[in-house]
């Protein structure tokens, strides 16, 4: 090996050797002291830093659980349960399980079922059209389309169908409320996902009078309150024209949906109604066994 | 009423599109093309169709098949971009290194930072300087115009011969007076041996007048190159003749001028401020005049445009037009 | 050398089509519907009822606040309800719903042609009757005008400045008032002068207007104090800001108000509202409006009542054209498009304007090239292209550093943009954002 070879290698050596050290002496002077268990809950976060929780980043959310005294109303909204469990364990807190919700879309206004009155040739943002009119139909209260609610999404969760409506992907929304933040008409809403991910709800948010919202939207809630009539659990309340299912109260028995007249209260993920079988007709008169066994 | 339109204020438009300036800026520079084509003879037409056929041809294939974008082949860019890159070459390169040139000025140089208007450095720019380091012997070798030589040889420009000339220990005055240096006439109309635009310095401000009477540019960066060159040059020159070119010669020799109205005003690598375009000129002309005098290279004006491109971001962020009503030390 | 504004600035094609053309009184008509809220500031309240009947100029909603206005009946009939009617944004909007029978005047009303020079009243009667009259600001923004005439404890007017420029395309209201009304405009600035107490007047005309510029320079030497001040043809002349600068050039400081400098700037047609409620007793119900396009078979200058339908004002030009694709009220740089024809004329409204189906639609946009041509017509010196890629990523604090709050909505950069961005929508957008964020800042 020549001089050269050695003299290079000998030098290159004590440079790494010194920078090492200077690096370990400042990594100390300047190191910052922190709750260990900080970073443990980080790492079991998802990592996704969307916000959902209410804090800057997972890292924000880690802090919060380690300085707060009960885990309640801290929720990781992407982990679930799961993470949420995890977190308890780690920190020896408790947490109460969050029923898991998903973004709805309270809108049926397709381009079928609302037809337009205008076209927009603006920007393509809810938010500019919002603030510039009412919308390209009859509807102010509607889905303006632009897809604001699309583009903010961080988990792929939410698209625009073709037939001018977001579509919410059950499996992918983690109801971070992103969606919910940047719908200039506040039409999405984050509600139960329900048993078997079912739920029922009101597809609507006009306050026009029955009237004026049928003329724009053959779907749209009239206000008419025969579904409030109808709920055997007090769960649908009617104002300002337009009816809303808690979702709390809500037992899923779907005899709102069967009754409103425009069909503005959908029902997610049931299977489908097959056709009452046609039942003889037995004489009037004659009570068995079974019916005096029910009273 | 259905078909009525509603979007906010306002409801007209100038009727200005990036097609009408680009295509404008390729009339600017049909008259040195033109001159080029008389000097140089069917060379320099063929390289500068192939330039613009590979330019044209890159970019289509990269959007459609790797990219997987929008084409937008129409808007005229990567033609300009085609020229451009012939107008830095010689007239008798082989023409598989200026494809090579038209790869890197395109793919490398414009789409790989997101295409027209993402881009950091001039793409002509990248893709000549690419290829002047690549292959330095087929960049550096000038073919004389047709009409001063009979059988056409090539030879050194006249930068080139000045650096030679000094480097030898010879003043200034003494190399530009020998036989074979052109006079400042014959660098003014074209009669010199250089790239495609380097020539007739007076087609390049035939050029620069279209642009700005059609308000394509503003005489922002133009003229503080050419000022800034002037003034240092001059500087340069006055404190020693005899090792400083004046300058003239400055202006109309090289790619000085060509640089100057095509290139270093670049609207996505130039800065968006009256003030910011005054500074990015001066910093160009210093440069260019930096290295023409102790760099290694006789051309510096490539080099200038593509370091002072890496500071227009710079540039944009710290010189603000100026603000209606602002009082200055707010 | 012509006066003008110091930075950017555009020239858009004039299409000054109803040039010339004289005032035309439009027939009344069946219903007038009158807004309760055609000003800047808190909406009035309405002090007539369902069956009750009204006379012209009778006032039927009553400012409510220090920054609101009065409005009055601007036609004789029955009040057939008050109720919400959809207005030209598409959004329910309380008017009232008068059905009209004959044209019978509020007797205190003088309706002779006479011109009276005389201004016997003091500033504050002055003042008090153009609050009376509900006069709001005729150019567009409709700001009360007798707010503008009470200048802020520890300011003090000393020029008054009118905006006689019209510098929108196609609009020609306030010209043809000049040329039909000259003398009682000048009566009008003497006015205001007195209720100012500023002992100069410069008048701001476009030079595409020499007629009016001659008539009344020729109305003004018979007066002490007032001065004609021709301009060069250059949009937005006619922004506030750009008008003080180019006739008094001194520059409004940003975020402050024309009185920082000593302006008080005045629409002409709002000169001559002042005129008409104070030497004539006329509150504000008609205002000249030009109805215009390149397809309308007949445009002009009708002199129309507040509340008349738009499609009344369409039909007496012509008619809506079949190639119609935008109806615009304002001009065509910062109008609104109207969704609708038979909501009504407002106070604002100084022009319809008609664009065919082609000219309506946008170019599809592009990636922004940063040719700079945005910053270069920007009359405030900003960079709209900077501005569009903070609203979209909503960054608000570099929003305000940026001063997009000085924004004036002129539209200059979206007109001049190569690749059809769409800058002036963004821009709003984040001024909205940015002007909530700095008022919660305040609380």
């Amino acid at each position: 090996m020549s001089i050269t070879v050695l003299l290079t290698i000998v030098s290159l050596c004590a440079i790494g050797i010194a920078a090492a050290v200077i690096l370990y002496f400042v990594a100390q002077k300047f190191k910052v002291i922190e709750d260990p268990r900080i970073d443990q809950i980080e790492e079991v976060l998802p990592g996704a830093n969307c916000g959902g929780c209410g804090f800057p980043g997972c890292r924000g959310f880690a802090e919060a659980t380690v300085k707060a005294e009960t885990l309640d109303g801290l929720n990781c909204p992407v982990g679930g349960a799961e993470t949420m469990s995890c977190v308890a364990k780690t920190l020896g807190k408790e947490v109460q399980e969050q029923t898991p919700k998903i973004a709805v879309l309270k809108c049926n206004g397709t381009c079928e079922n609302r037809p337009k009155t205008n076209k927009y040739d603006g920007a393509q943002s809810c938010a500019i059209q919002a603030s510039l009119y009412a919308g390209q139909t009859g509807c102010q209260y509607g889905c303006l389309g632009c897809g604001d609610c699309v583009s903010v999404c961080n988990f792929d969760a939410i698209y625009m169908h073709e037939n001018g409506l977001p579509v919410v992907v059950e499996d992918k929304c983690v109801a971070c409320g992103a969606c919910v933040e940047a719908c200039p008409k506040d039409i999405i809403e984050l509600r139960n996902k329900g048993p078997k991910d079912r739920r029922v709800f009101v597809a609507c948010s006009s306050k026009d009078k029955g009237g004026v919202a049928k003329k724009a939207c053959s779907t749209a809630c009239i206000g008419c309150m025969k579904c409030a009539k109808e709920c055997p659990f007090d769960a649908i309340t009617v104002e300002n024209n337009l009816a809303y299912i808690d979702f709390e109260k809500c037992k899923l028995c779907r005899k709102c949906v069967a009754v409103c007249p425009t069909k503005a209260i959908h029902e997610t993920n049931f299977p489908i109604r097959k056709p009452k079988p046609v039942v003889e007709e037995k004489p009037k008169s004659v009570e068995t066994d079974s019916n005096l066994s029910d009273k | 009423m259905n078909n009525i339109f509603i979007s906010p204020s306002p409801h007209v438009h100038s009727g200005d599109s990036i097609q009408k300036n680009m295509y404008g800026v390729v009339i600017a520079m049909l008259p040195a093309m033109i001159l080029a084509g008389i000097y140089f003879g069917l060379g320099a037409i063929i390289v500068a169709t192939v330039s613009v056929v590979s330019c044209l041809l890159f970019e289509y294939l990269i959007q459609k098949f790797i990219l997987k974008v929008k084409t937008t082949l129409t808007d005229g860019s990567a033609l300009i971009t085609g020229l451009l890159l012939a107008f830095n070459v010689p007239s008798d390169i082989p023409l598989w290194i200026i494809v090579i040139g038209a790869l890197v000025a395109i793919g490398m140089g414009k789409l790989s930072f997101g295409g027209l208007g993402n881009n950091v450095f001039n793409p002509a720019l990248v893709g000549r300087v690419f290829l002047l380091i690549s292959f330095p012997v087929q960049m550096t070798s000038w073919p004389k115009p047709a009409h001063l030589s009979a059988d056409a040889y090539t030879g050194a420009t006249p930068l080139a011969m000045l650096k030679e000339g000094i480097a030898n220990g010879e003043s200034v005055a003494s190399i530009m007076q020998s036989n074979n240096f052109p006079s400042y006439k014959d660098m003014f109309m074209g009669n010199i041996g250089g790239s495609l635009g380097e020539v007739a310095a007076i087609a390049i401000l035939l050029g620069l007048a279209y642009m700005l009477i059609k308000k394509i540019i503003t005489w922002h960066i133009p003229v503080s190159i050419l000022g800034t060159v002037a003034i240092f040059g001059g500087i340069l020159h006055l404190s020693d003749p005899i090792h400083y070119a004046d300058p003239l010669f400055h202006m109309v020799s090289g790619g000085l001028l060509a640089g100057a109205v095509f290139m270093a005003t670049d609207y996505v690598t130039s800065p968006m401020s009256k003030k910011g375009m005054i500074i990015y000129g001066i910093g160009i002309g210093l440069l260019t005049i930096i290295i023409r005098v102790w760099g290694a290279y006789p051309e510096g004006m490539s080099f200038a445009i593509l370091i002072m491109n890496a500071f227009t971001p710079l540039i944009n962020t710290y010189c603000k037009p100026k603000r209606f009503g602002v009082i200055k030390n707010k | 050398m012509l006066k003008t504004f110091s930075i950017g600035g555009i020239h858009p094609p004039e299409n000054k089509l109803s040039k010339g053309k004289s005032i035309e009184v439009l027939p009344l008509p069946e219903k007038a519907i009158i807004p309760i809220s055609q000003h800047i500031g808190a909406p009035a309240t309405v002090i007539v009822k369902k069956g009750d009947t009204v006379k012209v100029g009778q006032l039927i909603a009553k400012a409510s606040g220090f920054i609101s206005a009065n409005i009055h009946s601007s036609v004789s009939g029955t009040v057939e309800k008050i109720d919400n009617i959809v207005d030209a944004s598409g959004y329910p909007k309380p008017a009232v719903i008068i059905k009209v029978e004959g044209d019978e005047w509020e007797e205190s009303i003088d309706r002779s042609e006479i011109l009276i020079s005389n201004v016997e009243l003091s500033k504050e009667e002055i003042i008090a009757k153009v609050a009376e009259a509900g006069i709001v600001g005729l150019g567009g923004a409709t700001f009360p005008a007798n707010v503008k005439l009470m200048p802020p404890s520890g300011t003090k007017a000393e020029v008054l400045i009118i905006n006689a420029v019209e510098c929108e395309p196609y609009l020609t209201s306030d010209h043809s008032i000049m040329i039909e009304k000259g003398e009682e405009i000048i009566n009008g600035v003497h006015i205001v002068m007195k209720a100012l107490e500023v002992q100069s007047a410069i008048i701001g005309i476009e030079n595409n207007k020499p007629d009016a510029i001659k008539y009344l320079s020729e109305l003004a030497k018979k007066c002490i104090g007032i001065e004609i001040c021709p301009l060069k043809v250059q949009y937005p002349q006619g922004g506030e800001k750009q008008l003080i600068k180019a006739t008094i050039n001194k520059e409004v400081p940003s975020g402050a108000l024309p009185i920082a400098v000593g302006a008080v700037v005045q629409n002409v047609g709002s000169i001559l509202a002042i005129y008409e409620a104070v030497q004539k007793n006329k509150p504000l119900f008609e205002r000249v409006v030009t109805i215009t396009g390149k397809s309308v078979t007949n445009p002009g200058n009708y002199l129309c009542r507040i509340g008349t339908p738009i499609k009344n004002i369409i039909e007496a030009a012509g008619g809506i054209p079949s190639d119609t694709g935008k109806i615009i009220g304002g001009g065509p740089m910062m109008g609104k498009a109207l969704t609708n024809i038979d909501s009504p004329l407002t106070k604002g409204s100084s022009g319809i304007l008609i664009m065919d189906d082609k000219e309506s639609q946008r170019d599809t946009q592009r990636d922004c090239i940063r040719c700079a041509k945005c910053v270069n017509v920007c009359p405030m010196g900003l960079e709209p292209f900077l501005l569009m890629t903070l609203a979209e990523n909503n960054n608000i604090e570099r929003m305000e550093t940026e001063d997009i709050m000085d924004c004036i909505e002129c539209g200059s950069c979206s007109y001049t943009c190569p690749a059809n961005r769409a800058l002036l929508d963004y821009i709003r957008l984040g001024k909205g954002r940015t002007g909530h964020m700095i008022r919660t800042r305040k609380q």
